[in-house]
């Protein structure tokens, strides 16, 4: 076990990979010399080379696409977007192209890509630079999409998602790239726990509170605060956005009886949806309240000064706990 | 608005045939080895990639045209008594295509749009394989490995970028095979070509991008695409570029095979414009009466790639009853075997649209296609086809 960044886990994920299989190729904006803006693919290149860590033109449709000519020639690109903002010009080719191309081919061609996403806000940048775009990919047939949301997961799951058939929209929170955790680089990605699973973080009986990415430690927080209360929360990484490891959700929500989700990203339309949804689906006579999520509002990201009032905090999420558990809250006597 | 007729700099002037004199790009007069009554005229400088092209290998071009003509009026047939959904017409696209694919070789990969369909005959892709998609029998048609060729791309320009990664992986492989990208005039405005010619001149890759430049992007002409020459935009990216008469064999063979050469032996990237006409509608949907001049088209029909080839042929006294019986011969059977492929195709079955989604399970899709297959079960027929339900 080594302690580590949560970034510098990934470069030695990315390492990993890199070593084991010659057919492995980095490609991104700055990912070079440079080692990325964040420094996740720092020396690579130096130790493995220009054409294994490539630094490419300013272009992310053609990063993305070009990825796809090299998935068609038997490679398997890693792909670097710079930031959540600018995945957008790469979204053609993402949906109509990596997302499709299996099914398009019947099978005979396999889209191997992983597309790495900082994503989040929290650290103050300007506009761009703090989205949570996750919304758009886990609607899109083909894809996949994990977050991780400790380095030892950063470690694994980056090797598992290079290592799978299928492309992959792996979403790093940024802000919890300097965080350190302890990493067992040992560990074979095969033996790990697979990418598509949920993980109970902390037990509890009382609400399931379920969080990915970079509100995993706000929801931990939250649980640890809640309980000084004499609430016990159950908090759910769900690692996986899609799918989502809903066997996971059910066990836990069948025992608590109350579902609480929170994320980044604005409500309408957002991942939380579709958990309440499915989770009501499937668990409706074991609910005792409401799904109920607690998200960033449907605004644009806004300017760093105010950025915490859309980001959920853990008071925010306990109103939300408090919301399902019927007790006082700041929409108590509101009807509807 | 802003675009005249001298805006597309000696194509709108004056097409294919009109001189050199025309032009004011940086890219030189358009390359034209078969004048359009079918003569031999030589050029100094692609004349040495077309030197040993024999008699017999001039015919056979001709009988490739001829053929994917056919296809092509077969296709159009089939989907106006209801057979195909929809077809694309290269109609007056022949020379291109054949010229071009024909100077390919087997290893090298081919990234097309979704007109390429004599580009896809050369390829030897199963003739009823052409067909799937336009019947709804499948998303797109063939194995890509099996022939060397992605399946058609509809998304306009995209498949430039995978024909550029395609060749960024030939050169780390170490290989000497280079890939060819199509698309068409309107593709030159979208902002994937435009990437991939940057990333093509800054890796030095492999790829020939082959514009058949057709004169119209549905009802748009292609002097609201450019100002300039379309091949002069080569220029820009740091990519050699040559503008050749798109309704001569020869001249788009000698291209082709000049920029190949240059791809395989690292020369990296080439941009050949190929000036032709679509002479058909967009699709069979499109009605081309209602945005194009009559005159127009009857100008292109006097060029017409096929009728060129023949002149030259009737020329050269190669023009035998024996080589007009056997290229007919083969365009029927062509067109029978097309016809049978597409009738004759099964019908996907309702569960096969969960299949290939994915190459790994999916937990979310396999619960839906669990839920589906019983509900279809439930009518009591497995596939659910012959139930009222089913049906409705």
């Amino acid at each position: 076990m080594t302690q580590m960044t949560f970034a510098r886990a990934i470069n030695s994920g990315l390492r990993k990979s890199l070593e084991n299989d010659p057919k492995v190729i980095l490609m991104g904006e700055d990912i070079g010399t440079l080692g990325g803006v964040f420094r996740v693919t720092d020396g690579l290149q130096k130790d493995f080379g220009k054409h294994r860590v490539v630094d490419t033109p300013l272009a992310e449709s053609a990063i993305m696409g070009t990825a796809v000519g090299l998935a068609y020639r038997g490679y398997r690109p890693v792909v670097e977007i710079q930031f959540d903002g600018f995945i957008y010009p790469a979204f053609d080719q993402i949906v109509s192209q990596v997302a499709k191309i299996h099914y398009r081919t019947q099978g005979a061609v396999k889209m191997p890509i992983t597309v790495r996403v900082p994503f989040g806000g929290g650290i103050g940048s300007p506009e761009h630079h703090s989205e949570s775009p996750e919304a758009y990919f886990t609607h899109t047939s083909g894809l996949r999409v994990v977050s991780p949301s400790t380095p030892q997961d950063a470690h694994t799951m980056i090797q598992q998602a290079i290592a799978l058939d299928d492309p992959v929209l792996y979403f790093e929170p940024k802000r919890r790239y300097h965080d350190k955790g302890e990493v067992d680089e040992s560990i074979e990605p095969g033996a790990a726990l697979s990418m598509e699973k949920a993980r109970v973080v902390i037990e509890g009986t009382d609400v399931t509170l379920v969080a990915y990415g970079p509100l995993v430690k706000t929801a931990k927080d939250a649980a640890l605060a809640a309980a000084d209360e004499g609430v016990s929360i159950e908090v759910i990484d769900l690692r996986s956005l899609a799918p989502v490891d809903f066997a996971t959700l059910e066990a836990s929500v069948r025992k608590t009886g109350r579902l609480v989700i929170t994320h980044e990203a604005g409500q309408s339309g957002g991942l939380g949806a579709e958990v309440a949804a499915s989770i009501t689906e499937r668990c409706f006579y074991h609910l005792e309240a409401a799904p109920v999520r607690v998200t960033g509002f449907d605004i644009p990201y806004p300017y760093s000064k105010v950025e915490m009032h859309h980001l959920p905090g853990l008071d925010r999420i306990l109103d939300g706990v408090d919301r399902a558990l019927g007790r006082p809250n700041s929409l108590s006597g509101l009807e509807g | 608005m802003f675009t005249d007729e001298l805006g597309q700099g000696g194509n709108a002037a004056g097409g294919p045939d009109s001189s050199a004199g025309h032009h004011h790009g940086a890219g030189g007069s358009m390359v034209q080895l078969i004048t359009p009554g079918g003569e031999r005229v030589s050029h100094p400088q692609y004349d040495a990639w077309v030197r040993e092209v024999t008699d017999e290998q001039l015919a056979s071009l001709y009988e490739d045209m001829v053929v994917i003509r056919r296809i092509d009026t077969e296709a159009t047939a089939l989907q106006r008594q209801g057979e195909l959904g929809l077809w694309p017409p290269m109609l007056g696209q022949e020379a291109s295509q054949i010229g071009s694919a024909r100077s390919l070789r087997d290893d090298d990969f081919v990234f097309s749009s979704y007109r390429e369909n004599g580009v896809a005959y050369c390829r030897g892709v199963d003739l009823a394989d052409i067909l799937t998609v336009w019947r709804g029998n499948a998303s797109s048609g063939w194995d890509p490995y099996t022939v060397n060729m992605a399946t058609p791309q509809i998304i306009i320009g995209a498949q430039t970028l995978h024909a550029t990664g395609y060749a960024m992986g030939i050169q780390n492989d170490g290989a000497d095979s280079v890939a060819i990208t199509y698309f068409g005039d309107g593709a030159t405005s979208e902002g994937d070509v435009n990437e991939a010619m940057v990333f093509a001149a800054s890796f030095q890759s492999p790829v020939v991008f082959f514009c058949q430049n057709n004169h119209w992007a549905i009802s748009e002409p292609v002097r609201l695409q450019s100002h300039i020459r379309i091949a002069d935009r080569a220029a820009g990216f740091g990519i050699p570029s040559v503008q050749v008469d798109g309704n001569d064999v020869l001249a788009v063979m000698a291209a082709t095979r000049e920029a190949i050469e240059r791809a395989r032996h690292g020369g990296g990237p080439t941009f050949i414009e190929a000036v032709t006409y679509r002479m058909g509608p967009h699709t069979t949907a499109d009605d081309p009466t209602r945005y194009r001049d009559a005159n127009e088209l009857e100008d292109w029909a006097a060029k017409d790639p096929i009728a060129r080839v023949k002149g030259l042929l009737e020329r050269k006294g190669l023009l035998t009853e024996q080589l007009e019986a056997r290229v007919a011969a083969k365009a029927d059977a062509v067109a029978r075997e097309m016809r049978a492929g597409c009738i004759n195709m099964p019908d996907p079955e309702p569960m096969d649209i969960f299949k290939n989604v994915y190459s790994t399970p999916n937990s979310w899709l396999d619960r839906q296609e669990d839920h589906y297959s019983r509900y279809l079960a439930s009518f009591g027929d497995p596939a659910g086809a012959n139930s009222e339900e089913g049906a409705r």
